[in-house]
Formats: C-alpha cells, sequence, structure tokens
C-alpha cells in the first residue's frame, strides 16, 4: 500500500455528491460576504481579515474543515485513511468546540508544527508539513478571517482511528522522521515571482501533498518533490518540466489558465484537481496564479525518451478499432478534441503518465469537468467501464498512449482489473 | 391541505427552453426564480451519454424521454359531433418530460417566420383583397412584426451558435443563403453544416429550376462554438440521433448545452424537479396570481407564492393551465366569443420518396437539422392568384439519420415484415431519399382546446380536449405543394417516385410533427387574444405565457427560433417595462 494519511484525506473528499460540494462552495462564498460588516471599524484589521479570506482560498481550508451540509468551518468531514477515520476539526471562533479559545501561538504552532494546545500532536491529515512554509504573518490573517465567522458549538472528536494509531504521540516519532519544520526562506538567486510561486505551491497551496511521491510512512519523498504520485485509484501527475509526462509541453499561460477556467494545456480538471479548481485556485488572483506557474515550470524533469510501441501489432490494432468506434467522436481521430469539451490525447501527460491509474479511473468510471465562472460549460465524460472488457479497455488505452505521438507503457488487464475492483470495493 | 414556502419574485412552471432563457434573463436582473419541473433532472453526460443515447428502441420508439400518457394525456376529436377519446400511447406529436423540455430531443431546425407572417392577415388582404381569406379562417396579426422581433431572433441564435448562411443580411440579398428570409442585423454565429449526398443532389436540381435552396439553418452545429454565456458547444458527428434523442456531444443546442450551466451557478435560481404545478393560485378578485400550487413526487401539495408567474410548459400544457387556473375567458366555438383555447393549429406536412438504382445515399451520416431547403412555395412568396388557397410550405430534401428500426425505406407493396421486407431493405436502404414538405397551418373556427367534460388527469383536473382536422384550405395548399416537390423529384430520375399526400382527416395515432400551436394566441385585441405583443395575460397581468401556445396561425416553419425569440422578446419587456411598473404593459 503506497497510500498515505495525507493522500487519503484528499481522497476522502471525492466521495463527496455533486450538490454537496456546491453547498461547500456557497457556504464559501457566503462567508466572503458575511466576514464584510465586521471589517468597518478598524481599516487594518478589514485588511487583515480580507487577506486572511483570500488566504484560507489559497490553502483550500473549506475542502476539509467544512463537512457535506455541514456548517462552514465547523468540521467534522470524514477522512478515510489506511489507518482508520478521522473527522475534520471545528475551526470555528466557539471557544470550547472550536479554537476560540486559542492564542495566536497556539494558532501558529498547531498549523505551522501540527501542536495544538496542551500538546496534543495532529496527524498530518492535517498538511502541516506544507503550511509550517507559511509565514506567521499570514497565518495570522487566516485566524483574523477565522475569527469573523459565526461560532458553531458542536464539537467534534476528530480522532477515530484504531489502536494503536489512535495514540498521538506516534506522531512524535512521524515528525522526527518526516517533518521538516520552518518558514519559507526567498532564495536570492531568483525573482520575485519565482519565489512567491514556491511559496505558494509548498506552503498554503500544499500541492506535494497529492503530488509528490510518499514512503512507506506516508511522509514525502523529499528528493522528487511534485514528481508525481500514486493516490488510492488515481494518479497525481508530476507538476515538472516533462514534456511527456509533465508541464513542460505548457506554457505559463496554460499552467494560469488550468487553474483559473479548468481547462489549460488542452487539458480538463476533473476529479479531486477539479474541487482543488472550484474551490481554490480559480479564486486566486491572476499575479499568484502566473507566479504558481513560473515557479511549476522551472523544476526540474528526469530525461525520459521511451520510443512508441508498434503500431501493428494485434493489441494496437484492436485497440485503434475501439478508439474509432467509442472516443473518436469527441476527441477526433488525431487525438486533438475540442478545446473546452473533450481534452487532447494526443502528448497529453496524463495519458503518457508512467502510472496509469487516473487514466483508467476515467475510463472505467468517466470524469465531470469543473465548472468555472470563465468556463461554466463542466463538460463530462461518460463511464466505460460497464460497456467495455477489461482486455478492450487494455488495448484501448494501449493504442491512446502510443499513437500521434504518445509514447507510454502497454496497459495490461490485469491493470484494467485491479482499479475496476478497487472501485469495487 | 398545501404548505405554504416563503415568497419568491418570480415563479416559472416549467424548464424547458422558454423557462431556462426566462429564468437566466431574470435571475441576471436579480430576481429571485423559482422553476418547477414536472419531470427529471437530465444532464448531458449522466442522462445521454454516448455509450447508449443511440438506444432507438428505448428512446425512439419506446419514448423514453417524452411525458407518458400516464402522467397526463389529452382528450381527441376531429371535430364537436364526435366525442372525444383520451390518447392513451402520444403518437402524432410527442411532448417532452423533463429538464431541457422538448429542446432536449428536437431535431435542431431553427427558423425565422417569415416578415409576412407575423403581418398575415393584414399583409393578405392587402395583396389579394378582402375576400381572399375564407370566412371560418380565424388567422390574425400577431401584434408584434418581425422588424421589431429581429435583435431577438439574433440573441436566440447566438445563444444557440446556429449554423447557417444569411440571405439577406442588413438589406442585402446574400449569395448561399435563403433569399426570402427578413432582414438580418448579423450573420449566423456559426458557418452552415456539409451537406451529404441526397441534399446536394436536390439543391442543384432545384437551383437549376430556378429555385433557391440553401442550407437549413441548424441547432446541430457545424463547428465548436462558445456562446454568450461563455457555455460551449462541440460541432456535430452527423451521427444521427437527433430527434426523439438527447446529444451526447454538446452538439445540439438544448438548455442543457446552453444556458443551464450557467443559470444552475446562479444563487437566486432554484429548479426543483419531478414537481407537478396544479395550479395557478389566485387572488380572491381573480385578478391577480399569487404564485402557483404544486404537487411534489411524494404526493405532497406546496404553495409556492411569488410576485410573477411564468407559464412556461409545453405548448398545449400551457393553454390547460390556463384553463384550469381559471384565467382569461374560455373559447367558445358557437358564438366565437371568448379566447383561451381558440386558434389551435399544427402544420401541414406531405412529401415524395425516391428510389434509385444508380445512387448510394450513406443516410447515416445524418443529424436532425441537415438539409437543404427553399421557400419559393413558403409563406406568401409565391402569387396566390387564383390558386384558391392561402399559406404555402418550406420543401426541403433532410437527411436527418438512417436509423436501423425506423429508417427502412421500401417500395410500395412490399411486404411489412419476412424475407421480401429484408430483402426490399437491403436493396434499397442506401438508394432512396425523400423530398419533403413542412406547411402552414392556418387557424379555424372549428379547430380549439378546452377541458374535456367526462376525463380527468391523475390530479383530478379535467384533460384537456383537441378539436382539429385539416381545413380545406390547408389540404389544397399541400396538393399544390406535392406536385411542385414531385417536378422536382422527377428531375431527379429516380426509377420510382411515390406521392405521399396529405391524407384526411387527420389522424392522433402516425407521427407527424410536434409542432402544435395556439390556444394562448398573442394579438393586439383582447377580445380576440389571450396575451398581449408582450405575451402578458390580458385579465392577469402579472402572468406571462411562453412557446408556440402564443402563435395565432402557425407558418410553414419549425417554431422553436420563434418561440426563442418571442421569450427574449418578453423577458426585454418584463424587465425593462413591467418591473418598473407592475401590472398590465398595454390597455385595451
Amino acid at each position: 500500500m503506497r497510500s498515505s494519511i495525507v493522500t487519503c484525506a484528499i481522497r476522502g473528499r471525492c466521495y463527496m455528491r455533486e450538490s454537496v460540494r456546491a453547498i461547500a462552495l456557497f457556504a464559501l462564498v457566503a462567508i466572503g460576504a458575511q466576514s464584510a460588516p465586521s471589517l468597518a471599524l478598524d481599516p487594518q484589521a478589514a485588511d487583515q481579515v480580507t487577506r486572511g479570506y483570500y488566504l484560507a482560498i489559497a490553502g483550500d481550508c473549506a475542502a476539509c474543515h467544512t463537512a457535506p451540509g455541514g456548517k462552514p468551518f465547523a468540521g467534522g468531514l470524514p477522512i478515510e485513511t489506511p489507518f482508520g477515520t478521522l473527522l475534520s476539526a471545528n475551526i470555528t471562533p466557539d471557544r470550547q468546540a472550536g479554537i476560540g479559545a486559542w492564542s495566536d501561538d497556539d494558532f501558529v504552532r498547531s498549523v505551522q508544527q501540527g501542536i495544538a494546545p496542551g500538546g496534543m500532536h495532529l496527524y498530518p491529515a492535517m498538511p502541516y508539513p506544507a503550511f509550517t512554509h507559511v509565514t506567521r504573518e499570514d497565518l495570522l490573517a487566516v485566524r483574523a478571517y477565522l475569527s469573523t465567522l459565526d461560532a458553531v458549538s458542536d464539537p467534534v472528536a476528530t480522532n477515530r482511528l484504531p489502536f494503536p494509531f489512535k495514540i498521538r504521540a506516534s506522531m512524535i516519532v512521524w515528525n522526527a522522521l518526516n517533518f521538516s519544520p520552518g518558514e519559507f526562506h526567498a532564495d536570492a538567486n531568483r525573482s520575485a515571482q519565482w519565489n512567491r510561486g514556491a511559496y505558494l505551491v509548498n506552503g498554503l497551496g500544499h500541492c506535494g501533498t497529492c503530488h509528490t511521491p510518499k514512503n512507506l510512512l506516508g511522509g514525502d519523498k523529499s528528493a522528487a518533490p511534485l514528481s508525481g504520485a500514486a493516490v488510492v485509484g488515481w494518479y497525481a501527475p508530476p507538476l515538472d518540466s516533462s514534456v511527456r509526462t509533465g508541464l513542460g509541453a505548457w506554457r505559463i499561460e496554460d499552467v494560469v489558465s488550468y487553474l483559473k477556467t479548468g481547462w489549460g494545456g488542452g487539458q480538463a480538471a476533473t476529479g479531486t484537481m477539479a474541487l482543488v479548481v472550484a474551490n481554490s485556485t480559480s479564486q486566486l488572483a491572476d499575479a499568484d496564479l502566473r507566479s504558481i506557474a513560473v515557479y511549476l515550470k522551472d523544476i526540474a524533469a528526469p530525461a525520459q525518451a521511451p520510443a512508441p510501441l508498434d503500431k501493428t501489432s494485434a493489441v494496437m490494432r484492436s485497440g485503434k478499432a475501439l478508439y474509432s468506434a467509442n472516443c473518436s467522436a469527441c476527441h477526433t481521430s488525431t487525438g486533438e478534441g475540442v478545446a473546452g469539451l473533450a481534452p487532447t490525447l494526443a502528448n497529453s501527460p496524463i495519458v503518457q503518465s508512467a502510472s496509469t491509474d487516473t487514466l483508467l479511473d476515467v475510463v472505467l468510471n468517466g470524469a465531470q469537468a469543473v465548472a468555472t465562472d470563465a468556463a461554466p460549460t463542466a463538460p463530462g465524460m461518460p463511464a466505460f467501464g460497464w460497456q467495455l472488457s477489461d482486455e478492450q479497455i487494455a488495448a484501448l488505452l494501449t493504442y491512446v498512449r502510443n499513437d500521434w505521438g504518445n509514447a507510454g507503457s502497454a496497459v495490461a488487464a490485469s491493470d484494467v482489473h485491479s482499479i475496476r475492483a478497487h472501485h469495487a470495493d | 391541505m398545501s404548505r405554504r414556502l416563503p415568497a419568491t419574485d418570480v415563479a416559472i412552471i416549467g424548464l424547458g427552453w422558454t423557462g431556462a432563457i426566462m429564468a437566466e434573463q431574470l435571475t441576471k436582473a436579480g430576481l429571485n426564480v423559482i422553476a418547477i419541473e414536472r419531470g427529471p433532472w437530465r444532464n448531458t453526460s449522466t442522462d445521454f451519454p454516448t455509450t447508449y443515447i443511440q438506444d432507438e428502441l428505448r428512446y425512439a420508439i419506446r419514448l423514453d424521454m417524452f411525458q407518458q400518457a400516464s402522467q397526463g394525456t389529452l382528450t381527441f376529436r376531429n371535430n364537436a359531433h364526435q366525442t372525444a377519446l383520451p390518447i392513451r400511447h402520444f403518437g402524432s406529436f410527442l411532448p417532452g418530460n423533463g429538464v431541457g423540455g422538448a429542446g432536449v430531443h428536437w431535431n435542431g431546425q431553427t427558423w425565422r417566420f417569415l416578415q409576412s407572417d407575423f403581418v398575415l392577415k393584414s399583409h393578405l388582404e392587402a395583396r389579394y383583397g378582402k375576400g381572399c381569406i375564407p370566412s371560418d379562417v380565424t388567422i390574425q396579426d400577431w401584434g408584434v412584426t418581425f422588424e421589431e422581433l429581429e435583435p431577438y431572433y439574433d440573441k436566440f441564435e447566438k445563444l444557440c451558435g446556429i449554423s447557417g448562411k444569411a440571405g439577406h443580411l442588413k438589406g442585402q440579398i446574400q449569395p448561399g443563403g435563403n433569399p426570402f428570409e427578413g432582414s438580418r442585423s448579423d450573420e449566423y454565429p456559426t458557418p452552415p453544416m456539409r451537406q451529404p449526398y441526397a441534399p446536394t443532389l436536390f439543391a442543384e436540381t432545384a437551383a437549376a429550376m430556378g429555385y433557391h435552396p440553401f442550407a437549413r439553418p441548424s441547432a446541430n452545429l457545424s463547428t465548436a462554438y462558445t456562446n454568450p454565456l461563455g457555455v460551449r458547444l462541440g460541432p456535430c458527428t452527423y451521427c444521427g440521433f437527433c430527434e426523439r434523442f438527447g446529444c451526447g456531444n454538446y452538439s445540439k443546442a438544448s438548455p442543457q448545452t446552453t444556458v443551464l450551466p450557467v443559470l444552475m451557478r446562479r444563487r437566486n435560481f432554484t429548479a426543483m424537479t419531478n414537481c407537478e404545478v396544479v395550479r395557478i393560485s389566485m387572488s380572491r378578485d381573480g385578478k391577480r396570481a399569487t404564485g402557483v400550487s404544486y404537487v411534489d413526487s411524494s404526493g405532497e401539495v406546496w404553495e409556492q407564492p411569488a410576485e410573477l408567474v411564468l407559464v412556461c410548459s409545453y405548448s398545449y400544457n400551457c393553454v390547460h393551465m390556463l384553463l384550469v387556473s381559471g384565467i382569461g375567458k374560455p373559447y367558445d366555438p358557437v358564438s366565437g366569443k371568448g379566447v383561451v383555447g381558440r386558434n389551435y393549429a399544427y402544420q401541414t406536412s406531405c412529401g415524395v420518396n425516391m428510389f434509385f438504382d444508380d445512387k448510394v445515399f450513406n443516410p447515416f451520416i445524418g443529424a436532425g437539422s441537415l438539409g437543404m431547403c427553399m421557400d419559393d412555395f413558403n409563406g406568401d412568396n409565391f402569387d396566390h392568384s387564383g390558386l384558391g388557397f392561402i399559406g404555402g410550405a418550406g420543401i426541403s430534401a433532410s437527411v436527418s439519420g438512417g436509423r436501423p428500426i425506423q429508417h427502412r425505406p421500401v417500395p410500395p407493396g412490399t411486404p411489412r415484415w419476412g424475407a421480401a421486407w429484408k430483402s426490399a431493405t437491403r436493396d434499397n436502404y442506401q438508394r432512396a431519399m425523400s423530398i419533403g414538405s413542412q406547411g402552414s397551418s392556418y387557424s379555424n373556427r372549428g379547430a380549439y382546446l378546452d377541458l374535456d367534460p367526462t376525463y380527468k388527469d391523475p390530479l383530478g383536473r379535467p384533460l384537456l380536449r383537441m378539436t382539429f382536422d385539416f381545413h380545406p384550405n390547408d389540404i389544397k395548399m399541400s396538393a399544390y405543394i406535392l406536385e411542385r416537390m414531385a417536378q422536382i423529384g422527377a428531375k431527379l430520375n429516380p426509377k420510382l417516385l411515390i406521392k405521399e399526400p396529405l391524407t384526411p382527416p387527420y389522424n392522433i395515432v402516425p407521427y407527424q410533427s410536434t409542432h402544435n400551436t395556439g390556444g394562448a394566441l398573442m394579438g393586439a385585441d383582447p377580445s380576440t387574444s389571450v396575451v398581449n405583443r408582450y405575451l402578458q395575460s390580458w385579465d392577469v397581468p402579472n402572468v406571462f405565457v411562453m412557446g408556440a401556445a402564443v402563435f395565432p396561425q402557425n407558418a410553414g416553419y419549425n417554431p422553436t427560433g420563434t418561440v426563442g425569440a418571442l421569450t427574449y422578446w418578453s423577458a426585454d419587456a418584463i424587465i425593462n417595462r413591467y418591473l418598473r411598473d407592475p401590472g398590465p404593459l398595454l390597455h385595451a
């Protein structure tokens, strides 16, 4: 099992239904509106709250801290992990159930170091290994914003893990092995834009929570940041500059567009990334998105140059016929797709990815693009799992991964079977 | 007892084309809007997926997405001397059900009516004299002109991304388009579709005969398109599964592919699905609607108070809603008095089928609106002097799809099943084409809608009763059109040419057209119309009626383009006139 507590925290969000997601989003917007009246007294405090609201979006706090149909930031969202279930905490200003009684130092320490008042260790489902990079000033702005929320007095018993994982002190050991605390320090040799991007990507954005490969304990493999990671049932692709499987072929504008609208580089944000775009990145300032893009585009990638498979093989010919019958109407016979509706398959990082988990998930279960103000269509791809056999899907994807300039390993029927079995669980 | 809900600004009955457009316009204007839809929610990728939407048996034969008679039907008779009986299986027309309404499973033929169509009575009397209209034909002017509607036609076409070629642009006749259309302010948003063999052959022949063929304006898009709301549509794949099917490729304009993605993100909009409005609730004095009463899927009745009620369900269902709610005076065919239910009209169709030895048509390359048309014999585009009828028809060669169950062209005399039928199918599937016509249907005194005295729907309301037959004027018109088509067909040198005339009496069983019009007609005079030129009820000013029910008579075109234009026209009047001073926009 290569999954981790951290990555499963994100996977837990996938079980939310569409309607629930919409409610969560609306709740977030509503909070933004409600925070306005309390700003009137002190302009400096008002600025801080406004900034905190924005930073809370950058950190996508509501994604975990608002439960389906629940009150904003009142916690209670079940987060499935391989070790058991956690519930997200109530971070409203209630003095008993929430964090209203915490001092600023308590708040900063818990977010940056994963240690709550009284020395209670948090689990890294709360991504403090990333948030440790966030400046105290920014965290206090987030806190100022959270202080304007309605206090919710419903307590949440966050820890539902079985023994021995329920012993929070076990995190002392985990931290010693996997956690490097410390605020972000700008690299003087880089531009301000690059540094802003690095700060957002590695700090509040906590992109590595999904996109950085994990060790056996679920800690980041620090030698390969953002180089792509398997999560349970899908694969978070590399954000490095690999031309085939990363962002190497994307322009800065493509990355910005992807994060802003849900579409960029011919690709659509779906699944978990659709939620990230909807709840977080689509609401960020263009300058910040550009900084993120500049930083991501600068991440080096290992050289890879696999050769495409022989097109004349029986599997490739069978795959082509299946593609023609099932896929070409939308994705076109050249794999070009239709901008804004059907992603480009030719030269697609997801299609050529080393792990086929996401690809298989999409073909088996379908996918729904995200709706944003800039791109409200949110087209969906139907599920093919009920219609095509493991062998057919394997041939189809082997073909897709090896035509139009694509190159990727063959997909085996057993790969299809295992992803199918995972989703049936 | 019904439970009372918090009041809203606008209650919309039915979330199809007109309901969705109205909701978009009014929520944008800042109003709180609740749309109440009898059928289910429907979404492209989950309800019309490319993986099974081509199930012809399920959708086209068993009519999966349509209104089922068990939900509510109507009774039918040809004339007032007969006893109407309930339609137990829809046939002649197929009303929609569910979010998107018939806009989900339409063909996508998107027309503008002719300038003369909107001033029909005065135009004909001016051209041919007062006596040209048969005494029992009750056609009238619309109260709105083509020129007034033009910007709203443009708006609807841009919403949908209609594919076509202007024939009359800013006063100039354009090659390749329809020279008979009224002057357009702009070109079509996307280029015309590519035409397959049969329509091309028809067009070449028609042009050689001096007619003016052009590609039919189509909501099956020729290219990808992003509409002014930011919603994206894809290029049509010519798969031939449009009519009776949802489009899985985002290529056919529908509420789902044009409006709903934006509308559903508006916080001041709510859609209540699987909820059926029982009636419009009225104030004690009957002068004002107070909201709507609806029943949910568990049978519970809710009262939804609203300042404004928009009747946006299917054409004749709007008439039914007015009748059961007591809005407007019901039409009495004996005295000719009253208006609600008056001037029900339909569509008058005939065609020719042709069989060839030396041609291969590939009819499976199709789309709902794919085809070449000519308007030389539509409306009053030709001189009717001495012809003995008024009206006309659009003539076209269309390829809507060579679907395996419904598209089985065989010569007359072929057995209807068995080896000989199979053999004839094999021989003729690739070698048959047809020329069709869609003719005007001119309202008359004996064609109307009222409440049935006997039969009731599941909610205990009287069923709507339809009384209709083809009028002699329309039959004559159709016979004339048939000969024009036969002349063109003969020039193609088919092995066999079969005329398919209009055959009275009107039969409710075989499918003909879901273009039911009238009954809540618009006009300038409250004694002959139900709504004014802004589609506002003359009697209850906070009720507006959308859709083809407001047509005073039907033209030789599909109604949706005009329905869309009228909806935008009415929305404009509501936002810019009614909201400033709620009350009658016009005084009789």
